[in-house]
C-alpha cells in the first residue's frame, strides 16, 4: 500500500516535470514577449504545483510527516506566479515592446493613448480618479 | 522504481532550466529576460522539492519558501524598474 502511494506521488512529480519542459520549449520557440509570457506563467506554475503536491503526498502518506511549509509554498506559488507574469507583461507593453507582426488585434493601444492624452491635459500628471480614500 | 522516476524528473527539470537559460541570455527585450529568470527560480524551487523526496528529508523545505519569496520580489522589482525607472517611489 505504501509503495503504491509512493508511485502515485512519483507519477505526479514526473507529470509536473513534463509540464515544466513544455514551458521551457514554449519559452524558446514562441515569437513574442506576450506569447512567451503564457508559456512562462501558466504551464510553469501548474508544473510546480504538481511537483509540490506530489512531494506533499509523498511525505504525508509514505514518510508520515505532514509538512505545513510545503502547503505554504504551494499556496504562495499559486498566488504569486500569475501576479508576477501580469506585472512583467504590463511593463513590457508600457515600455513599447513590439507585438508579433502577425498579431491581429491590439485593444490596449487605444486605451493607453487615451490615458496618455488625459495625462498631458492634466499637466504631465497621471489622472487621479479619486481623492485620498482615507479620511 | 520511485527513485528512478524522481531522478528522471530531476533530469527533465535540468533540461527546462537549460532552455530558460537560452532565453535569459538571448532574449531580445528586458521583459524576456525577467520572465526567464522568474521561471528559473520556480523550477529551482521544484528541483529542491524533488531532491528532498530523493534524500528522504524535510530540512530543505525552508529553502523552497525562501526561493519563492525572493524570486517573486525580484520579479516585481525588476518589472517596476523597467516600467518607471525606479523601484521605490520617493515621496
Amino acid at each position: 500500500m505504501n509503495s503504491s502511494f509512493g508511485l502515485l506521488a512519483a507519477v505526479l512529480v514526473l507529470l509536473g516535470a513534463l509540464l515544466s519542459l513544455f514551458s521551457a520549449y514554449g519559452l524558446i520557440r514562441l515569437p513574442d514577449v506576450y506569447l512567451r509570457s503564457h508559456a512562462a506563467t501558466k504551464s510553469a506554475t501548474l508544473g510546480v504545483l504538481f511537483i509540490l503536491t506530489g512531494a506533499f503526498l509523498y511525505f504525508s502518506l509514505v514518510e508520515g510527516v505532514v509538512s505545513v511549509k510545503l502547503l505554504l509554498g504551494i499556496v504562495f506559488v499559486f498566488l504569486t506566479g500569475p501576479v508576477a507574469g501580469h506585472l512583467n507583461a504590463r511593463a513590457a507593453y508600457r515600455t513599447g515592446v513590439k507585438l508579433w507582426e502577425r498579431s491581429s488585434q491590439d485593444d490596449l493601444k487605444q486605451a493607453l493613448q487615451q490615458e496618455r492624452e488625459a495625462a498631458k491635459d492634466n499637466g504631465g500628471q497621471p489622472k487621479i480618479l479619486k481623492e485620498d480614500p482615507l479620511p | 522504481m520511485v527513485a528512478a522516476l524522481l531522478q528522471l524528473s530531476l533530469v527533465l527539470l535540468a533540461l527546462s532550466i537549460t532552455g530558460c537559460m537560452y532565453r535569459l541570455l538571448k532574449g531580445p527585450s528586458a521583459s524576456d529576460r525577467i520572465a526567464a529568470l522568474d521561471t528559473i527560480g520556480i523550477l529551482l524551487l521544484s528541483m529542491i522539492a524533488v531532491l528532498g523526496m530523493l534524500l528522504h528529508t524535510t530540512v530543505y523545505f525552508d529553502i523552497i519558501l525562501v526561493i519563492g519569496i525572493v524570486s517573486f520580489i525580484g520579479t516585481v522589482a525588476l518589472a517596476r524598474y523597467i516600467e518607471r525607472g525606479m523601484v521605490m517611489e520617493d515621496e
